[in-house]
């Protein structure tokens, strides 16, 4: 009777130890997966002040509509020995293009305006810099050498994180043109502008955007971005109808001095994007850069943290064998440091260009390196240590 | 809209914590191993958004 008893309570005992077994598993792949997405959400990036950064604000200084979320991001203020023109560099619109962000991290860390004045903004969707595309495999984050170690950085998607903003509706219905766009770009930075100051997070981040633009009578604004290289915007400058002088210089001038660089016209019925509407609804003159990133590619390889930094990729040069690409890839690849010296000489050569058709108002910048610089010694040797600043001049972004 | 979408969104989290714990009254209940190990699996997506990590 004993005997039968004891197995009657290890049978009965057998399914809450398997339960409890299984539940234990279970929380272990809970935590681990969520140990990882916690820390992509949360991962601080340094930020250590050029001397020439006179000021640090928020965006919501602009706009209280958004204070207190995650895209009140910060925005940096390099004021000029000598008074000139404003000019603001956004990285960051786009955070699955890490050069865009990147150069415009070599300003907040390195320049020094001598003429005019200079806002730098490096996560102008700080949503987006949270999340990776759904189903991508993407790396949540990548790593810079640098002279003192290593520097990481998120790495972001193409549209806000569905934490911050979600459902996305059918069709996305552009406010005030009434153009119908893709669901998913109710989330992406590019296509909300100018925004609204009752919108989603997205198109108030845009119309915070566009009250610094307007405040601050910004005079030309630059949106860094990359592409793809079966995408036809690529290595080219996209300037609105005011810009068009001014883009044509700026490409003249660098596919003569440093690289091939194209210009191309903003179409005037293609809604949302800032080099259309932020030229629409302000005074500034917009531009957009774009550097060819393989990483984006459909067709390419691996995704992995390699191929984002170095940019090689063999099945992206197969289909540049067969005539598929609009800009030419061998097995060098598109370096990280080579899209980001592209970045840094295009901002550079539209500040010297802007000067000499506008001698009143010069902007004259010194600190920052071109495109040879960045090449021959890397971005991370102008990135800084922040145990080494001095008290006060370190900012997470 | 704006206010459209954060009454689906406070609804849809009222529908992930349903279904969270109907998976877990089902793990506890279930006599079956393979629906324990369903339900265990099942039940970690609807943890990570009602904890807003994905």
């Amino acid at each position: 009777m004993m005997a039968d008893r004891n197995d009657s309570d290890v049978g009965s005992r057998l399914p809450l130890v398997r339960k409890l077994v299984l539940s234990s598993l279970g929380v272990l792949l809970l935590a681990t997966s969520g140990v990882s997405f916690y820390r992509h959400r949360h991962l601080e990036e340094t930020v250590v002040l050029s001397p020439g950064v006179t000021e640090v604000k928020r965006l919501s200084d602009y706009f209280d509509g958004v204070r207190g979320t995650i895209n009140d991001c910060n925005l940096y203020f390099l004021e000029g020995q000598e008074p000139g023109a404003t000019m603001l560099v956004m990285g960051g619109t786009h955070p699955e293009e890490p050069g865009g962000r990147l150069a415009a991290w070599l300003f907040a860390e390195n320049a020094v305006m001598e003429q005019g004045r200079l806002i730098v903004v490096l996560s102008a969707n700080r949503s987006a810099t949270t999340v990776t595309r759904l189903g991508g495999a993407y790396p949540t984050d990548f790593v810079i050498p640098t002279d003192w170690g290593e520097q990481a950085f998120r790495m972001g998607d193409r549209w806000s994180n569905p934490l911050d903003q979600w459902p996305d509706p059918e069709v996305y219905i552009h406010d005030p043109s009434g153009q119908n766009l893709a669901y998913v770009d109710i989330r992406n930075l590019n296509r909300a502008w100018p925004g609204r100051p009752n919108g989603t997070l997205t198109e108030r981040t845009t119309y915070a955007l566009m009250e610094l633009i307007r405040r601050e009578r910004v005079d030309i604004v630059i949106d860094l971005h990359e592409a793809e290289l079966q995408y036809p915007v690529i290595s080219t400058i996209v300037a609105h109808d005011r810009g068009e002088e001014l883009a044509a210089f700026v490409s003249m001038m660098l596919s003569d001095e440093e690289f091939n660089i194209g210009m191309e016209y903003s179409p005037k019925n293609l809604h949302g994007l800032s080099h259309r509407e932020v030229g629409d609804y302000s005074d500034a003159v917009p531009l957009e850069f774009e550097a060819p990133e393989p990483f984006l590619d459909a067709t390419r390889g691996r995704t992995t943290r390699e191929q984002l930094l170095t940019g090689q990729d063999e099945f992206v040069m197969k289909a540049g064998e067969h005539g598929l690409l609009f800009e030419r890839i061998d097995e060098h690849g598109w370096p990280i440091d080579v899209r980001v010296g592209r970045h840094t000489s295009a901002v550079l050569q539209t500040m010297e260009s802007w000067t000499i058709l506008n001698p009143d108002r010069p902007l004259s910048c010194r600190g920052v390196p071109r495109y040879a610089e960045v090449i021959e010694q890397g971005l991370g040797h102008w990135l800084h240590d922040p145990s080494q600043a001095p008290p006060g001049r370190v900012v997470i972004e | 809209m704006v206010f459209l979408q954060m009454l689906i969104t406070v609804i849809y989290y009222c529908l992930i914590a349903y279904v969270a714990v109907i998976l877990i009254w089902n793990l506890v209940k279930t006599r079956q191993w393979q629906h324990e190990v369903l339900y265990a699996i099942v039940l970690l997506p609807f943890v990570l958004r009602l904890l807003r990590l994905k």
